[in-house]
C-alpha cells in the first residue's frame, strides 16, 4: 500500500508576519515549517502503512525549501516529491490543487491524504479540488480513518456527530487535527531523513504552464488591504482570591444571572 | 442585476442559520435562485421562498451519495443556460465539497472566508486576516462565474415574506468514480446544552488549562449558565476535545452575547472566531496575552482557581 500525504511550508503561525504591500500576498521569506495541521496526515499514513507500505510526501514551493519536508521525513516518511519552481509563488488554490494533483499522478499511491485547510491561507478547498482533478471520489474531515480489502471506511465530521462513509481504493481523505498524536521524530529518524529521496520537479516536468499557475494564473485580484476596525480593551484586572465576584456583578450588569 | 445561486443546505425540510444568512445578503445582489441536494426540497421551499429565492434547483436524493461530487456535477450541467453571475456558499462540511469540486469542473477560482461581499467593479469578498486586525478585499479577474465561501454570522439573517419557491430538479450524471464514497449511517452526538453556534453564551477553554481533566470546569461553567462549550485550536489538536468543540479560523465562527474565554492566550486564529462576540470576559494568567486586548473584562489569575470559585459562587445563587 502506498500513501501520498500533501504536505505544506509555512511560515511559523506563533509568528503571524505580514502581508507583502506589493504582491498582496503573505511574506513567506522567513524560515518555513511543517505546518501542524499537516503532520496528522503524515502520522496517519505511518499508522495505515505500518511496517508493509510506503509513505511519500507532496509538496510545493517557489524556492526549493526543504525544511519542513525534513521535519516529516524525520517522522517517518520514506521519500518525497517536492515541486520547486519560481513560477508557483503567488498560487491560488486552484492553481496549487493542480500542481499537487500532477506530482501525485506520478506517485500513483492508493490513498492521498491532506490536512482540512492549512494554517496561512486557510481557504480549505485544496483537497476536494485534487481529487476532483484526479477523479477520485474523496471523505473529507475524516475523525478516524481504517483500510481493509481494497476499501477506505471513515468516520466524517459532521455539524451534528459524523457520518461512516466509505469508498474505494485509489481515494482521497482529508483528516481533521487532532485526530491522531503526531510522534517526534527520533535522533535515529532526524538523521535517516538527509540520505532519504526527495525528487525535485518543475511545472514543466509535469507538464503544467506557467500561465496556469502563480500571480498569472489566480483568476482573482486583492483589491485593497486595510485596517479592520478595532475592539477596545476594557476593565483588567489582578485575581487577588476575588476575581471572581468581579465575574458574577459583570453577569449580573449583563443581564445574563 | 444578474442571478446569484445560493448553496442550500437543509435537513428533513428545516433550511440551515447559514443559508438564510446568505440568501438575505443575495436579494440585495441579484434574482436569487437556491440550489440543493437531497430528497427535501419541496418541504423547504417556503422558507427558502420567505428569505428571498424565487427557484430552487434540486438534484433530489443521493440515495447515500456524498455531497460535494453530487452537486458540483449536476449544477456544471446547468451553468450555461442558467448563467449565475456568482454562486455562494456557506463555510460548512457540504459546501466546501461542492465549491471545491465545482470550482474545477468550471475551472473558475474560489473566493474564500469571506465575510461582507460588496459590489465594485464586480463583487468583491471581504476576507479578515492576522486575527481579524487586517481586512482584505479581492475579486475575479476572468469572466468566470465567482465561487464565494462565506463565514458563518457574516450576515443576519431576515426574511423577507416571499411566496414559497418554485422546485425544479436538475439531473446528476453518471459521475463515476468520484461518486464511489457512499454514506453508510449518520451519528448524531447529543449535547444537552445549546450549540456551540447559536448559542448567547460559549465558555472557551484553551492551554492555560494545563491537562485534559480539567476541561469538565469548561463544562460545568457553560452548563451553569446555560451556554455551550467551546475550545481553542491548541486543545483541539492535543486531543482533548473533538473538532466541533473549535472556535476559530478554522473551526465555528461565534458570536454570542457574552464569550468567556478561559486559559486562552489569544492567537490570532482564535481571535478571527470569537471578536465579534457583543462582550467578551478573558481569564489568563499572563498579563500580556493578546486576549486582555479585546476583553470588556479581563481577569490576570489562575483559571485553577477563578473557575471553580465563580463555579461555587454561582451554586449558591
Amino acid at each position: 500500500m502506498k500513501v501520498a500525504v500533501c504536505v505544506k511550508q509555512i511560515p511559523d503561525p506563533a509568528d503571524p508576519g505580514e502581508l507583502n504591500l506589493e504582491t498582496k500576498t503573505l511574506k513567506r521569506d522567513v524560515k518555513l515549517i511543517l505546518d501542524e495541521s499537516d503532520s496528522y496526515g503524515v502520522e496517519m499514513a505511518l499508522q495505515l502503512v505500518g511496517d508493509e507500505g510506503e509513505v511519500v510526501l507532496v509538496s510545493m514551493v517557489p524556492n526549493n525549501e526543504r525544511n519542513g519536508l525534513n521535519n516529516a521525513l524525520a517522522m517517518g516518511a520514506d521519500s518525497a516529491v517536492l515541486v520547486s519552481d519560481e513560477a508557483l509563488a503567488g498560487s491560488d488554490a486552484l492553481g496549487t490543487a493542480k500542481v499537487l494533483a500532477a506530482a501525485i499522478k506520478r506517485v500513483a499511491p492508493d490513498l492521498v491524504l491532506t490536512a482540512t485547510e492549512s494554517s496561512d491561507g486557510y481557504t480549505g478547498t485544496v483537497p476536494e479540488q485534487i481529487a476532483e482533478l484526479l477523479e477520485l471520489p474523496s471523505v473529507t474531515f475524516a475523525k478516524e480513518v481504517n483500510i481493509s480489502d481494497g476499501n477506505v471506511s471513515v468516520r466524517r465530521q459532521t455539524e451534528d456527530g459524523y457520518d461512516e462513509v466509505s469508498c474505494p481504493l485509489p481515494a482521497l481523505v482529508s483528516v481533521t487535527a487532532g485526530v491522531v498524536e503526531p510522534r517526534y521524530p527520533s535522533f535515529k529518524g532526524i538523521m535517516a531523513a538527509k540520505s532519504k529521496p526527495v525528487e525535485e520537479l518543475t511545472i514543466s516536468d509535469l507538464g503544467i504552464e506557467s500561465s496556469h499557475v502563480g500571480w498569472v494564473g489566480s483568476g482573482q485580484e486583492i483589491v485593497s488591504i486595510e485596517p479592520a476596525p478595532k475592539r477596545e480593551a476594557g476593565e483588567v484586572i489582578e485575581d487577588e482570591g476575588d476575581a471572581h465576584e468581579r465575574i458574577l456583578s459583570f453577569l449580573e450588569e449583563l443581564k445574563v444571572i | 442585476m444578474g442571478t446569484i445561486w445560493v448553496h442550500a443546505e437543509t435537513k428533513n425540510g428545516e433550511v440551515s442559520t447559514i443559508t438564510l444568512e446568505l440568501l438575505t445578503k443575495a436579494r440585495e445582489l441579484g434574482e436569487v435562485v437556491a440550489v440543493h441536494a437531497g430528497s427535501d426540497a419541496e418541504a423547504a421551499a417556503l422558507q427558502l421562498g420567505a428569505y428571498g429565492a424565487s427557484r430552487v434547483l434540486s438534484t433530489g436524493d443521493l440515495d447515500g451519495g456524498l455531497i460535494g461530487p453530487a452537486l458540483a456535477s449536476a449544477l456544471s450541467g446547468v451553468i450555461g443556460e442558467e448563467a449565475p453571475q456568482a454562486i455562494l456558499f456557506g463555510t460548512t462540511y457540504g459546501g466546501r465539497d461542492v465549491a471545491g469540486r465545482l470550482s474545477v469542473k468550471l475551472d473558475a477560482p474560489v473566493i474564500t472566508n469571506i465575510v461582507d461581499l460588496v459590489d465594485e467593479d464586480g463583487l468583491t469578498g471581504v476576507e479578515p486576516v492576522f486575527g481579524g486586525t487586517t481586512n482584505v478585499r479581492t475579486r475575479f479577474t476572468g469572466e468566470k462565474v465567482g465561487i464565494f465561501l462565506v463565514r458563518p454570522k457574516s450576515f443576519v439573517a431576515e426574511s423577507a415574506g416571499g411566496d414559497s419557491a418554485a422546485v425544479s430538479m436538475i439531473a446528476v450524471p453518471d459521475l463515476g468514480n468520484t461518486g464511489a464514497a457512499k454514506v453508510h449511517n449518520q451519528f448524531v452526538e447529543e449535547s444537552d446544552g445549546p450549540k456551540l453556534d447559536e448559542a448567547s453564551i460559549v465558555v472557551s477553554g484553551g492551554r492555560g488549562l494545563g491537562e485534559a481533566e480539567k476541561y469538565h470546569l469548561i463544562e460545568d461553567l457553560a452548563k451553569r449558565l446555560g451556554g455551550a462549550a467551546g475550545a481553542s485550536r491548541a486543545i483541539v489538536d492535543a486531543g482533548w476535545v473533538p473538532y466541533s468543540y473549535q472556535v476559530g479560523q478554522t473551526g465555528k465562527v461565534v458570536k454570542p452575547d457574552v464569550y468567556i474565554a478561559a486559559g486562552i492566550s489569544g492567537a490570532t486564529q482564535h481571535m478571527v472566531g470569537m471578536k465579534g462576540s457583543k462582550t467578551i470576559i478573558a481569564i489568563n494568567k499572563d498579563s500580556e496575552a493578546p486576549i486582555f486586548s479585546i476583553a470588556d473584562l479581563g481577569i490576570v489569575g489562575d483559571v485553577h482557581k477563578v473557575l471553580p470559585a465563580l463555579l461555587e459562587a454561582l451554586g449558591e445563587s
